[in-house]
């Protein structure tokens, strides 16, 4: 779509009308979508989108505020069409380290180790008194033991000031850090008082719909003082609005399935979901780097739990053909039903489930098939629509659509899509439906105005543009990361671009040498990734532009360079930066990145 | 080939392996090693021979192969023939004509909750199953700053509380939850009903020990069954009871490693209205020495000279309660959940409640309008006053009736209906729930909204009693909730005259 001259005149019209006059002046859509209502109908529902905050002219100072959250396009060669490569998924190329790397990595954690239980073995017996919640008080044993929690105290605190730093701002193109120091090695903080933006790598906030103005803030404001802030006791009792019944239409619609049902917390939506669909005597096949929301839901289920090994399908096929065949374990009954659970988008890793050929096992095998959505709903696909718009496969081949409305449209809570007769049926079974608290009301403000956004139905072409921003900054911003010598894993599409630093010391190096830039990235290590891969997970957004790309891309030069990250086997050219940076755009939306 | 030919091909091997051999570096050591070591010894040469075949045996087998001692090996054809063969059940139950209408009858409200709602049916009446005890829903100031909160952080966080989700209004509503309740920290949680769930496991492990009421609400006991920590249950609010569980816990686990022990109740119980005897757990709790996590999720903000709930109910100091898990969605009409203790506990969650660590926070706006509503709580004891007389003027009319009595508190402003046992005797009621269903559809005719307590059996530990469930509320007078209570109480006594009596 973006090599189309025309479009692109267009779009870039309307990406300088968004500079001055802010969003949704402009009248013609870029490229409207299959299911986009008709623009001039006056109604879309509850909602009236009309009420303000959209001045045309502002103060200098809110233009800046407006631009601290989105920042305004630069270009309109900045934009790509998401689309799926002719031909299968090909499997992302897995980069090993030189071994050197991975030795001292090891070698790190036993240092790690050592120190600590040397430092807890004299502790507590010079220090009791600091070792009071590891030694047996009145109350019996303590809350955790000293083996326990061990990797908290030893190896987690030495970089705590790089989790959990406060924001005072929306989680936008850039974040409001509230500056602290630690004068007991990150036991206790200290705020200084001063404040510091940085440019945003860490919030999933990828269509940047996170703002404080603009539809969506309208939208909830209106909400606010139309529904007030709780709908009150559980869905099933007298918690249903009209409004929360006029939002799970429109996710159905979104998604492309029958029916669809909100919950008020994403991590509890798949809690409650597994529960109510399978029981004992079913089998759950979970791909093993499931997000622990997912475990959580099926260890409550009382199913048996497989695990098949990450984004592979022969494994995938060889469990199949072995449980169907052999059935439960030891009475060889058949199993009741088998439900494979996949991400569409892997948090950790940035890769994508293989939907195609699971749609084509599923064929076959006759299981169930659920796929979480909570990072690829909004982020995939050229319309927006996550892994089955990404694929071009049609949601009815899928029977549970599961996804969350945190990331992609800047609200939060999650929703299950479904046929109607399965929706039907949870609002009786799910635990999230019978007894939680229903989702608050401004919160569907804000989901139905990002939704509608991203359908062209009101403010268009905005949707298009944030679409097609996330895309080609992914790709842009992997491409040069690449070049730069990182390895970085996953797919190419992905918004989530994971960037290994496998040893446990250049993680909190290389989150402060950034926040020391103004850049706020996460790192992430054991447990949520394996003990050698610790990684620094960057989360692109729309709200992002190619400025802010190149001064990311500077950035991670240099401290890649004092911190001897870039592990890239040679064989791969390293590039210059300002080479990168000089034919990143055009390079970037070929088919496939390459070096 | 002669016998000498192949002497000769064997020794040139040999010769020619030999070569290769040593000119791997530090062969000559190795070998040096072996010949000094194995010196006249060809029985210990052997045995560790076998041993190194084991080792690389053991190294090379499949893991899969110790599991599986009932696999029995089937060919492709007869494997693919089974996979033809088997038929899954459906995903779900289909819905029959009964379930269809009760998804029918899910109320809809049409606009905002609150004391008085208009039904998508077109029907205004007052609501009585709302938790908005306090009527803070129409409190304008509560709109005020969620509205600021909106335009200075947005609506959603994008992210944990650790990836930049933990924003300056969470802060100030943690501060403003420990100095409400007078404990030292707290931590917020992105739901309500999710939290005891998140909590329990954070803690408890497997092999430690909860003695928990077996009135508990189905998120505590989905958090047990998480925990995998072995659990005894004690009879609802019977301290005798409870005493007895105990102490047969000490006998039976006597000279085994000790191990975590929890007691885990609910303040004001959900699912019954009532409250628990806090003293005597407390007492109890220190002689055995266990650890407490009360559930105030009904009774802070409801129970109390202001809502501070069960401790100032009974006058006791709330350190003395281990964990306190409350809702911020009931009373406060925000959103979000709670646990408050010791800065110990808090700090621990942070790290290991799996609720916290894996899910986005909470909203902002939410978490600001939460610490609003604490506010107003603290400075209008009289709310609460109020609330009490509208409970008990409810309850005067309902005491009147013949078929229903409630298990609940007199003063607690959640009321639990249930029909007594010798009307279930002499009246031919199939199901109860259907039954309580047409009270309620027919309170809502006569312009009361009120609700059955509703569950899911399948996933629940313990039988639930059907009730109905009715919260009142200051935002009604006395006169119109005791209005309100004559409609449920008439509501009971016409369905009742519809059900035929049991002839004997």
């Amino acid at each position: 779509m973006p090599s189309n001259p025309t479009k692109l005149a267009s779009l870039f019209a309307q990406a300088q009308a968004q500079i001055q006059l802010p969003a949704g002046s402009s009248s013609s859509s870029a490229a409207p979508s299959p299911n986009m209502a008709d623009s001039t109908a006056p109604s879309l529902g509850i909602i009236s989108y009309t009420s303000g905050s959209r001045d045309v002219h502002c103060s200098p100072q809110k233009l800046k505020r407006r631009q601290m959250q989105y920042g305004p396009l630069l270009h309109p060669s900045y934009l790509y069409a998401s689309h799926q490569a002719k031909g299968a998924l090909p499997d992302p190329v897995e980069e090993e380290p030189p071994l050197f790397y991975l030795l001292t990595t090891y070698i790190s954690y036993l240092i790690l180790i050592i120190f600590g239980h040397v430092r807890d073995f004299f502790g507590k017996r010079f220090k009791k008194e600091k070792y009071q919640h590891l030694i047996q008080q009145n109350v019996g044993l303590p809350l955790t033991s000293d083996f326990d929690s061990f990797y908290v105290r030893r190896l987690k605190e030495r970089l705590d000031d790089c989790f959990s730093r406060p924001t005072i701002s929306v989680p936008g193109r850039y974040v409001t850090i509230l500056d602290r120091e630690s004068k007991d090695h990150n036991r206790t903080f200290k705020f200084t008082g001063t404040t510091t933006d940085a440019l945003n790598l860490s919030s999933y906030n990828y269509l940047g719909f996170a703002q404080s103005e603009g539809q969506c803030a309208d939208a909830a404001e209106e909400i606010v003082h139309r529904y007030g802030m709780s709908s009150g006791s559980s869905r099933a009792e007298a918690g249903t609005t009209d409004l929360h019944l006029e939002t799970e239409e429109l996710i159905a619609r979104f998604v492309g399935k029958e029916s669809s049902m909100l919950f008020s917390m994403g991590y509890a939506t798949n809690g409650a979901a597994f529960p109510s669909l399978v029981s004992k005597g079913c089998l759950i096949i979970s791909d093993e780097l499931n997000h622990a929301s997912i475990r959580f839901g099926a260890r409550m289920s009382g199913a048996v739990i497989k695990t098949c090994k990450h984004n592979d399908m022969r494994d995938l096929e060889h469990l199949l053909r072995e449980e169907i065949s052999q059935g439960q374990p030891r009475t060889h009954r058949p199993w009741k039903k088998i439900l494979v659970v996949v991400e569409g988008l892997y948090s950790m890793e940035g890769t994508m489930c293989n939907l195609p050929t699971l749609v084509e096992l599923k064929k076959k095998y006759k299981f169930y098939l659920f796929v979480d959505e909570a990072h690829s709903i909004g982020a995939i696909g050229p319309r927006g629509r996550g892994v089955c718009d990404y694929f071009g496969i049609d949601p009815r081949e899928i029977d549970i659509l599961m996804g969350t409305l945190t990331k992609s449209f800047g609200a939060t809570g999650g929703y299950i899509s479904a046929d109607k007769a399965i929706i039907d049926r949870l609002k009786l079974d799910n635990m999230g439906y019978v007894y939680a608290e229903p989702m608050s009301p401004p919160v569907l403000g804000q989901i139905e105005a990002a939704i509608r956004t991203i359908m062209g139905e009101i403010v268009p072409g905005e949707g298009d543009e944030r679409l097609q921003r996330i895309a080609f900054n992914s790709r842009y911003l992997r491409l040069g990361l690449k070049r730069l010598g990182f390895i970085i894993s996953g797919h190419d599409d992905s918004p989530i671009l994971p960037l290994m630093l496998y040893s446990p010391a250049k993680m909190p190096a290389f989150s402060r040498e950034m926040l020391k830039r103004n850049i706020a990235v996460v790192v992430v290590g054991y447990p949520a990734t394996p003990l050698v891969s610790s990684r620094v997970r960057l989360c692109l957004s729309s709200a992002l532009n190619k400025d802010d790309l190149d001064v990311i891309l500077r950035a991670c030069d240099e401290v890649g360079d004092m911190l001897m990250l870039k592990f890239r086997p040679d064989e791969h050219p390293r590039w210059k930066l300002e080479d990168i940076i000089r034919k990143g755009v055009m390079d970037c939306k070929r088919d496939e990145l390459e070096d | 080939m002669s016998l000498h030919d192949t002497l000769v091909y064997i020794n040139t091997t040999v010769e020619s392996i030999s070569a290769q051999f040593n000119r791997i570096p530090g062969s000559a050591i190795i070998l040096r090693y072996v010949r000094s070591s194995y010196q006249n010894d060809p029985v210990r040469s052997l045995l560790e021979f076998c041993l190194f075949l084991f080792a690389v045996r053991y190294f090379l087998a499949s893991k899969y192969s110790v599991a599986k001692k009932d696999f029995v090996k089937l060919s492709t054809k007869e494997v693919d023939e089974l996979i033809d063969d088997w038929t899954p059940e459906p995903l779900v139950v289909s819905l029959d004509d009964a379930a269809k209408a009760e998804i029918e009858k899910i109320p809809v409200i049409v606009g905002q909750t609150g004391p008085k709602v208009k039904l998508a049916t077109g029907k205004a009446v007052m609501n009585l199953a709302s938790p908005n005890m306090l009527n803070l829903v129409s409190n304008e100031q509560m709109k005020k700053d969620a509205v600021s909160t909106i335009r200075e952080y947005g609506v959603g966080v994008c992210g944990p509380s650790g990836f930049y989700g933990y924003q300056e209004v969470h802060i100030e509503a943690e501060k403003a939850i420990a100095n409400f309740l007078g404990v030292p920290a707290a931590l917020l949680y992105a739901q309500a009903f999710n939290t005891i769930s998140a909590t329990i496991p954070a803690f408890a492990k497997r092999g430690d020990i909860i003695v928990a009421d077996s009135a508990c609400g189905i998120a505590i006991c989905k958090g047990i069954t998480i925990s995998r920590s072995t659990v005894r249950w004690f009879e609802h609010n019977d301290m005798e009871d409870l005493e007895r569980v105990l102490a047969s816990v000490q006998k039976e686990f006597k000279g085994q490693p000790l191990t975590r022990r929890f007691i885990v109740s609910e303040g004001l119980f959900e699912n019954v209205g009532d409250i628990c005897d806090l003293p005597r757990i407390i007492e109890l709790k220190a002689k055995y020495k266990y650890r407490l996590i009360l559930d105030e999720s009904y009774s802070i903000g409801v129970i109390g000279k202001v809502g501070r709930g069960t401790s100032e109910y009974f006058g006791i100091d709330p350190n003395k309660i281990d964990m306190i898990i409350g809702s911020m969605a009931n009373t406060m009409v925000a959103g979000g959940g709670f646990c408050a203790g010791s800065e110990y506990v808090v700090k621990h969650q942070r790290i290991n409640g799996n609720a916290y660590v894996f899910s986005a926070a909470l909203p902002g706006y939410l978490a600001k309008t939460a610490s609003t509503a604490l506010g107003i709580m603290a400075t209008s004891p009289e709310m609460f006053t109020q609330l009490k007389q509208n409970a008990r003027a409810f309850r005067d009319v309902i005491n009147k009736s013949q078929y229903v009595y409630s298990p609940s508190d007199p003063e607690s402003p959640l009321i639990h209906l249930r029909l007594k046992s010798e009307v279930l005797e002499t009246r031919k009621i199939e199901d109860e729930n259907r039954f309580l269903q047409d009270v309620v559809d027919e309170c809502i005719n006569n312009g009361v909204l009120v609700s059955r307590n509703k569950y899911v059996q399948s996933q629940e530990v313990f039988p639930v009693l059907p009730s109905l469930k009715l919260q009142v509320t200051t935002g009604l007078t006395k006169k119109e909730t005791e209005k309100a209570a004559m409609v449920v109480k008439a509501a009971i006594s016409k369905i009742m005259a519809k059900t035929p009596k049991i002839k004997r």
